[in-house]
C-alpha cells in the first residue's frame, strides 16, 4: 500500500517538476510548480509528519505560489519562445544531481537504520519550538517583523507626496 | 441503549455496509471506509446547497417584502431541480483567446478545495469523516489554495473584468485569512490541541446544568467569534464583502466568462465553503454537536450540529439582506486596522482567562481587556471623523 502510493506520488511530482522546467509558458509552469508543492507535501503526509505537509501547503502553495504566479503577471512582457535547447543548462542540472548524489552515498547516515521515534505530533514540535528552539524562533520572528515593518515603510512613500 | 442507538445510528450504518468487507485486507477496508464518508458528506452538502439556494432566495424575498420562488413544486421548494437542469443543458462557452486548461481547471479545483475542507468538521459523537491530528490546520491550507483557484479562474479566462475580480478576492481573501487563523489561536491555545475532537470535547461540561461551557460564553470567545464569522464573510465572498464578483461594476469577477455548469459550479464552492466555515465556527465557538442545556443531551448530537449550522447560514443570508455592499478600500482598512489589533487582544485576553482561573474573576479581567483594546481602537480610528472636502486623486 505505501509502496504504491510512494510510486504514485513520485511520479505525480516529478512529472509535475519536469512540466514547471519545461512548459512555455510561464503561468503554466507557476502552476504546476504548484502541483509539484502539493506532491512533495503527499510525501510528508506519507511518513506521518503530517504537521510539515500541511505547513507546506499552506505556506508554499497557499502564499508563495500565489506570489510568483503575481509577480508574473506584473512583471510579464511576451515572452519569446526559446528556439535553441539550453544544454548548459542540463550540464548545471546533471552536475547538481550528481554532487548531491554522490555526497549522498558518501554519508554514513544511510548504513544506519533509522530509530523509532513517536509520531510526530503538532504537541511535539510545538514543546520543541518552546523549549530547545526558543532563540531561533524568536529571531526568526525578529526577521519576519523587520521585514514587515521595512515593506510597510516601502509601502508608506506615497502619502507623503500628496 | 435506545437514545445511544440513536446518536449512533450513522455509524452502525457504516459498520452494517462494511461487513462484507470483513476479512478483506486492511487497505480494502480503509478505502471502503474513506469512499463511504466521501460519498455521505457529498450526499449531504450538496442536498443542503439545494435547499440553501432556494431557502436564500425565499428569505431575502421576505425581508425585500415579496414571495420568492413559489412556482416550481410546493413552496417553490422544487426551484433547486429546475435550476440544476437549467444549468446543464446550457451551452458551454470558453473564449477563443482563453488558456483553455486553466480556464477548464479553475472551477474543478475550487470545488474540490471547498469539499476537502468539510472533511475535519466533526458532525456528531464518533463522526468525524477525516480524523487528522492538526485538522484545523488542514482546514486552513485547503482553504488557502482556493486563492490559486480563482486566480486560475480570473487569469485563464483572458478578460479584464475576470483578472480584475480575481485580484479584488485574492487581496481581500489574503487580508482576511491572517485574522481568520489569528483568531482560531486562543482556542487552540486553551485547549492545547488542533484537533477538531478535542476542541469539541473540551466544550462538553456545564455550569449548574443551564450554562454551557461552550468558547462563545467567554468574552474571548465572543469577540474571536464575532472576529471568525466576520472574516469567514470576507472569505466566503458574501455580502457586504462580495466586490470580486460585484455586478455593477465588474459583471461577475472572476466568473465572467464561465457559464452553463462550470458557473454553477462556482456557485456550488461558495455555498460549501460558507457551510465549511460555519461548521468550524460550530466546532471552535459553539460547542459543536454538544445541546445547550444539560437536559437537552437525549436529542442527538448530529441535530444539534445541524440546528446551530443552520442559525449561523440564516444570519449569513440576513446579513446579505440586510447591509449594502462596502467598497474594496473600506474592507482593507477594516482587516488591518480594527480586525487584526482586536484578533491579538482574543489572544491576550484569553491568556488572561487561563492564568485568573479560568472562572468568574478570569472571566472580568478577560472583558475588561477586550473592552480596553475596543475602546482605544475607537479612539485611534475616530470613526466620528470631522467630514473635509473630498479630494479625489486619480478622478479628477
Amino acid at each position: 500500500m505505501n509502496s504504491a502510493a510512494f510510486a504514485v506520488i513520485s511520479i505525480l511530482t516529478l512529472a509535475a517538476a519536469l512540466a514547471a522546467a519545461t512548459l512555455q509558458k510561464l503561468m503554466h509552469a507557476a502552476l504546476t510548480f504548484a502541483v509539484a508543492f502539493v506532491g512533495i507535501a503527499a510525501f510528508f503526509f506519507l511518513l506521518g509528519a503530517e504537521f510539515v505537509g500541511l505547513v507546506l501547503v499552506f505556506v508554499y502553495v497557499g502564499a508563495v505560489a500565489v506570489l510568483v504566479v503575481f509577480t508574473i503577471l506584473l512583471t510579464r512582457r511576451d515572452v519569446k519562445k526559446s528556439e535553441r535547447f539550453n544544454w548548459g543548462g542540463v550540464f548545471v542540472a546533471a552536475a547538481v544531481f550528481g554532487g548531491l548524489i554522490w555526497s549522498i552515498f558518501k554519508t554514513s547516515a544511510l548504513a544506519v537504520a533509522a530509530p523509532q521515534i513517536d509520531s510526530l505530533t503538532v504537541k511535539r514540535i510545538g514543546d520543541l519550538l518552546m523549549s530547545n528552539y526558543v532563540w531561533p524562533l524568536q529571531c526568526v520572528g525578529l526577521v519576519l517583523t523587520a521585514a514587515l515593518i521595512g515593506a510597510l515603510i516601502l509601502v508608506m512613500n506615497d502619502s507623503e507626496e500628496v | 441503549m435506545s437514545r445511544d442507538a440513536i446518536d449512533q445510528i450513522f455509524i452502525y450504518a457504516k459498520q452494517w455496509l462494511l461487513t462484507p468487507l470483513a476479512h478483506a485486507p486492511d487497505w480494502l477496508v480503509q478505502i471502503g471506509s474513506s469512499l463511504i464518508n466521501i460519498f455521505a458528506l457529498l450526499g449531504v452538502f450538496l442536498t443542503l446547497f439545494a435547499l440553501i439556494s432556494v431557502l436564500e432566495r425565499k428569505i431575502l424575498g421576505r425581508i425585500q417584502n415579496r414571495y420568492g420562488p413559489n412556482r416550481v413544486g410546493p413552496f417553490g421548494l422544487l426551484q433547486p431541480v429546475a435550476d440544476g437542469i437549467k444549468m446543464l443543458i446550457k451551452e458551454d462557452i470558453v473564449p477563443a483567446r482563453a488558456d483553455k486548461v486553466v480556464h477548464f481547471l479553475a472551477p474543478i479545483l475550487i470545488a474540490a478545495t471547498a469539499i476537502l475542507a468539510l472533511g475535519v468538521i466533526p458532525y456528531g459523537r464518533n463522526m468525524t469523516p477525516f480524523v487528522i491530528d492538526g485538522g484545523i490546520l488542514f482546514f486552513f491550507a485547503v482553504g488557502s489554495t482556493t486563492e490559486l483557484a480563482v486566480f486560475m479562474a480570473g487569469w485563464g479566462s483572458n478578460n479584464k473584468f475576470s483578472m480584475l475580480g480575481a485580484m479584488r478576492a485574492i487581496a481581500q481573501m489574503f487580508s482576511y485569512e491572517i485574522p481568520l487563523i489569528i483568531t482560531v489561536l486562543p482556542v487552540v491555545m486553551i485547549v492545547g490541541s488542533l484537533t477538531p475532537d478535542k476542541i469539541v470535547a473540551a466544550q462538553s461540561d456545564y455550569s449548574l446544568g443551564v450554562v454551557p461551557h461552550w468558547f462563545v460564553t467567554t468574552p474571548w470567545g465572543a469577540a474571536a467569534f464575532i472576529l471568525f464569522f466576520i472574516s469567514g464573510l470576507v472569505e466566503s465572498n458574501r455580502t457586504p464583502f462580495d466586490v470580486p464578483e460585484g455586478e455593477s461594476e465588474i459583471v461577475a469577477g472572476h466568473m465572467t466568462e464561465y457559464s452553463g455548469f462550470k458557473y454553477a459550479t462556482f456557485f456550488m464552492a461558495e455555498y460549501i465553503g460558507m457551510f465549511a466555515i460555519s461548521g468550524l465556527a460550530v466546532t471552535l465557538f459553539l460547542g459543536g454537536w454538544h445541546a445547550p442545556i444539560r437536559a437537552l443531551e437525549f436529542i442527538p448530537s448530529y441535530v444539534w450540529f445541524l440546528v446551530k449550522l443552520s442559525i449561523l447560514l440564516f444570519v449569513y443570508i440576513w446579513v446579505r439582506g440586510t447591509l449594502p455592499r462596502t467598497r474594496i478600500d473600506q474592507i482593507m482598512n477594516f482587516a488591518w486596522k480594527f480586525i487584526l489589533p482586536m484578533s491579538f487582544a482574543c489572544i491576550i485576553a484569553a491568556a488572561v482567562w487561563h492564568y485568573a482561573g479560568r472562572g468568574l474573576a478570569g472571566w472580568l479581567w478577560s472583558l475588561g481587556v477586550i473592552a480596553a483594546v475596543y475602546a482605544a481602537l475607537s479612539i485611534l480610528l475616530d470613526t466620528r471623523r470631522k467630514f473635509a472636502q473630498r479630494t479625489y486623486r486619480f478622478a479628477e
